[in-house]
């Protein structure tokens, strides 16, 4: 349980980071906090050749809200976004969805950027950048550019994060007025990985769903947003009858696998359950009567 | 064996300046090349807190955390805390509530423990458990530990207000 041999790089510009990952000679990995690839390491699953140390780069560390979007720094801890007075106004649903990030001690390394590129497809905030339509900012490889996250999660662990590129930062766009969230997840025991996580986000006018949005973990080769759900309640009030007929569409879309933690018939149970509960507690925030 | 290179740490107050290869992790940095073995080992991958310290003081756990990542830091092990004639008032309060039996898990809880008491003194039984659901003691049952949690908390706060 020691980590391989490997060389070891710590950078403190984004152009550093990225010439050395460009240099296809060797096989360079990016360390941000640690907290996914260091467990890899001392398991033996990951084998890099050179070790891209990222936490001396000053300018991943900003989150900042400017012209209705929210920039947060791909270096940004669980802990400092958990804290974050920006994300407990625009984004309280990340608020909680921290508290289900591990532990404190991991919570106090774990990074943003770091989360979003191992692409756990059971952590929390891959689901969050799915649910809130994030950006995600990518330095290197053949210029910068800009991926959506919805493009970003490929299949369990991978991205669309290409050889010699760096993500460097995460954009939220602002929700509407009227917006309401909910979020529920069930591990074996607290901190652990989600056997079943998810998130939505409701904006009601008029008494009238407008904007749905429902993401899930857990449960699948990544996080999904589930679109056929989405669907059936944009403009529709939120019942008892209707609320089923959506749990019933997500359990039947999703993938969930068995493994030695649960199956795969009591996660598609836990999120027909959760859904109704975050369907809820989204529409009651948004100010919708639940009939 | 690769190159090592040089790392500079604050251990407890102590300067120390070593050669580490790359790979080593801080746990092992502690334990092997500085002695200080009050930091246990438990599962190496970030499961059981055994081996949590605090970095800047920030807890961590020092099997998920490279020796040469920490160069420059400042670090507290549960050595830092106090003494076997000079307990410090969390240490008491886990020897007068019977918080530990065999006292494997004892170091890590103590250091996460302190971590939580320097963020929020006033916990409830419930953030008490959740702050230590990350820390495994295989003895107590928990309840010794929460007990000792909830009298250093007051003691804390009592002290500070």
């Amino acid at each position: 349980m020691k980590p391989p041999i490997f060389d070891y790089v710590k950078v403190s510009t984004v152009e550093e980071a990225t010439a050395i990952l460009a240099d296809s000679s060797k096989e360079a990995v990016v360390i941000a906090g640690g907290q996914s690839l260091l467990p890899m390491l001392n398991f033996r699953l990951a084998a890099p050749e050179i070790l891209v140390d990222i936490s001396g780069i000053e300018a991943l560390k900003s989150l900042i809200e400017r012209d209705n979007v929210v920039t947060i720094g791909a270096m940004t801890r669980h802990v400092d976004l958990g804290s974050s007075p920006i994300i407990a106004r625009h984004f309280p649903v990340i608020t909680k969805a921290v508290t289900h990030i591990a532990h404190l001690a991991i919570r106090n390394r774990g990074t943003i950027g770091g989360s979003l590129c191992h692409a756990d497809p059971a952590a929390e905030l891959p689901m969050m950048a799915l649910l809130l339509n994030a950006e995600l900012m990518v330095a290197g490889g053949k210029g910068p550019r800009t991926i959506a996250a919805k493009d970003f999660f490929q299949s369990a662990l991978e991205t669309d994060i290409q050889e010699g590129e760096l993500l460097v930062s995460v954009s939220l766009p602002l929700l509407p007025p009227n917006t309401g969230w909910g979020f529920e997840e069930v591990s074996r025991k607290s901190g652990d990985f989600a056997l079943a996580a998810v998130s939505a986000i409701l904006v009601v006018n008029d008494g009238e769903i407008s904007e749905a949005r429902i993401a899930v973990a857990g449960v699948d080769e990544t996080p999904r947003r589930m679109n056929g759900a989405e669907a059936m309640l944009r403009g529709k009030m939120l019942d008892d009858d209707h609320l089923t007929a959506v749990c019933e569409t997500i359990q039947s879309e999703i993938n969930p696998e068995t493994d030695l933690q649960a199956s795969s018939n009591y996660r598609r149970h836990l999120i027909g359950v959760l859904t109704a509960r975050v369907l809820k507690d989204a529409f009651a925030g948004a100010g919708g009567i639940f009939e | 064996m690769t190159r090592k290179v040089p790392i500079n740490v604050r251990v407890n107050g102590t300067k120390y300046e070593r050669m580490v290869e790359p790979r080593r992790l801080l746990s092992d940095f502690l334990r092997e090349d500085l002695g200080l073995t009050g930091t246990h080992m438990g599962c190496e991958h970030g499961v059981c807190g055994a081996c949590t310290i605090l970095l800047d003081g920030d807890s961590i756990r020092s099997c998920l955390c490279l020796a040469i990542q920490a160069d420059n830091a400042e670090l507290t092990t549960v050595e830092g805390l106090g003494d076997i004639e000079a307990l410090n008032p969390l240490q008491q309060k886990f020897r007068e509530h019977h918080a530990l039996q065999c006292g494997f898990c004892t170091s890590g809880m103590l250091m996460t423990v302190t971590d939580m008491l320097s963020k929020n003194t006033s916990l409830t039984d419930e953030e008490i458990r959740e702050g230590l659901s990350g820390n495994l003691c295989r003895c107590t049952g928990y309840q010794h530990i929460v007990d000792a949690v909830r009298d250093a908390a007051k003691q804390a706060g009592d002290v500070s207000s």
